[in-house]
């Protein structure tokens, strides 16, 4: 195995161990169990994005948008259709992949800051029909009167609904399968292609690639796992509301991706979770806590704009 | 009826207005520095809270042309310290440095001014209506209309004119040529900032007036200035124009009909231009 591998094989058992054994350690270092189910979820986010923004080199600032279609998705479904988690979390997967789908023709033919703005504006509808129709999403007020359902596997019942550990584990099992998957695909063919397009569009596009349809295929894959987090993030707050749509919302996971390090794989989930409890300390001290958040988006931009896990690589390299 | 759709045409032909002047401002600067500036919004309330603590020692008239001057200069120093730093950079980093901006700029306004919504003081004499017929027809309503179209105009005259506006418009073709040809891009970079803060301050000072004083004003409109944009046409002036006054007017008529779409609506028409004409109505081919 040559040192890169091996660092890489070593980061991956490293991360899993950690979250593996969050629930047990996280208590004693102060934290309490529900955030860290928030750094899982908001970590898978950010991956999606990152698929997207490291990986395909496409700028998109418009996920919340797809996060938010997932997160109504499984609230709407478990409130007025069928009461149970999993069928849930399909519904908004798949609702959100739709809209993805369906918006992405639209945009692929659009690259770097045009692209940024029109899905940062494609968002916007989603958040004012959530925001609007108060007969059915609650409005500002957000969607409340339901919870997430005890899972029932016919042999045994695995109650999610008042074990904050086992929903732990339940979200750690659907973001395995989520990572996994992304995984796999960016090992495969399809997946190199999207690196070379990245590293430059045009000779892609002359060896034949047809470079918008990779595009538009990797912006929907991406939607569709931003939409399970969003789904696991109603799951996690029993409740949602249009603020998961926003378009400040997507400005957090893409912070959390260049905090982390876009072009590395764990690097989002690291900015997440330096996020996730920087914003957690902050608005439990200062009331003007988004001046903080917006002081450290500027800060990361100037000074740490490779991410930490893209500083660690660079002192190792050298 | 036919008033009540008149009174919603003409209110949404003003909120197109500022729509408009905002979404000029972020053209100016995305098409010479590649910049999309998400605290231009925060400009924007800025200039109006200016404008609402000047007013009562310099007059209505003196805070109009004072407070745009001074967000202006805010800009210009902003652009100095930070934004300079990421030209040639990933459009990634200056997008996440200004969204930060707009965070903390909401954040500052609120902290300093309060989140509550202030009385805006506009002269007694523009506030009542011209006729009886037209009700709508208040003063400063054309008075909204007529300053944004001197500072369209104005702002038109500047760049095809001035020799700064000429060096704009060139180095948004070219900005390498231009600086080989002995141009200071670095301070023309920065005056054109300036430029279009200065339209996001006016903006805020005349929008105060009409939708009240709060905090999220300048968020509640840079939404609708990107649709603008891309409605007009990305890299064209004169389609950003149109794109803001249609949008504008487009949700006006949707306020009759299906008021709780008013927003939505200019949403729909970004998508069926991008449909048809994926680079906007006035936009040129293969700019972006």
């Amino acid at each position: 195995m040559n040192p890169i591998d091996y660092n890489k094989y070593t980061a991956t058992v490293i991360v899993w161990l950690l979250l593996l054994t969050m629930p047990f350690w996280l208590p004693a270092i102060g934290g309490y169990s529900e955030l860290g189910t928030r750094v899982v979820v908001l970590g898978l986010a950010a991956m999606s994005l990152n698929f997207l923004l490291g990986y395909t080199g496409v700028l998109s600032f418009g996920h919340a948008a797809y996060f938010g279609l997932g997160a109504y998705g499984v609230g709407l479904t478990i409130r007025y259709l069928v009461p149970s988690t999993g069928v849930g979390i399909v519904a908004g997967t798949l609702i959100g992949t739709i809209a993805g789908a369906i918006i992405g023709p639209m945009i692929v033919r659009l690259r770097g800051v045009y692209f940024a703005m029109v899905t940062i504006a494609f968002g916007q509808v989603f958040f004012f029909i959530a925001f609007r129709w108060h007969s059915v999403t609650g409005g500002d007020d957000g969607l409340t009167d339901w919870s997430r359902m005890p899972i029932n596997l016919g042999f045994t019942t695995i109650d999610i609904q008042h074990d904050a550990r086992a929903f732990y584990y339940l979200v750690l099992v659907v973001f395995a399968i989520a990572v996994g998957a992304m995984a796999w695909i960016l090992r495969s063919p399809f997946g190199r292609t999207l690196i070379a397009i990245r590293e430059n569009e045009r000779r892609a596009r002359f060896l034949g690639i047809p470079v918008d349809q990779h595009i538009w295929i990797a912006w929907t894959i991406s939607c569709c796992f931003v939409s399970v987090a969003g789904a696991l993030y109603a799951l996690l707050n029993n409740f949602v509301d249009p603020r998961a749509l926003y378009w400040t919302q997507s400005g957090d996971f893409v912070i959390m991706a260049v905090l982390g390090g876009m072009r590395s794989f764990w690097g989002p989930l690291l900015g997440a979770a330096i996020f996730v409890v920087l914003q957690d300390y902050l608005s439990s001290q200062t009331q003007n806590w988004m001046s903080f958040v917006g002081l450290f988006f500027v800060l990361v931009v100037l000074f740490f704009p490779r991410g930490v896990l893209g500083i660690i690589k660079r002192k190792v390299a050298s | 009826m036919t008033q009540l759709i008149l009174f919603n045409v003409f209110n949404g032909l003003i909120v197109g207005a500022f729509y408009a002047l905002m979404a000029l401002g972020l053209s100016l600067i995305m098409n010479l520095s590649g910049v999309i500036n998400f605290a231009h919004g925060g400009f924007l309330a800025v200039g109006a809270y200016l404008a609402y603590s000047l007013i009562p020692y310099i007059g209505f008239w003196g805070g109009l042309i004072v407070a745009p001057f001074l967000t202006a200069f805010i800009g210009l120093i902003v652009e100095r310290v930070l934004i300079r730093r990421l030209y040639g950079r990933d459009p990634l980093y200056s997008l996440l440095l200004t969204f930060g901006l707009a965070f903390m700029f909401e954040d500052g306004t609120r902290f300093i001014w309060g989140a509550q919504s202030l009385p805006y003081q506009v002269p007694g004499w523009l506030l009542s209506p011209l006729s009886s017929e037209l009700f709508f027809l208040t003063g400063y309503r054309l008075f909204m209309v007529l300053i944004v179209a001197i500072a369209v105009i104005g702002l038109f005259l500047i760049l095809g004119r001035t020799r700064l506006g000429i060096r704009i418009r060139a180095g948004t073709l070219d900005l390498e040529t231009v600086s080989v040809l002995g141009v200071n891009v670095r301070i023309l970079r920065n005056l054109n900032f300036g430029l279009g803060i200065y339209l996001a301050g006016l903006a805020g000072v005349l929008a105060a007036g009409m939708l009240g004083l709060q905090p999220t004003i300048g968020s509640s409109l840079i939404m609708p200035s990107f649709v603008a944009i891309i409605v007009g046409g990305l890299g064209s002036l004169p389609g950003t124009l149109l794109g803001g006054l249609l949008i504008g007017v487009a949700s006006g008529i949707t306020t009759v009909f299906f008021p709780s779409a008013t927003e939505a609506v200019m949403y729909v028409m970004m998508a069926a231009v991008l449909l048809v004409r994926p680079h906007g109505l006035l936009g040129e081919e293969g700019r972006f």
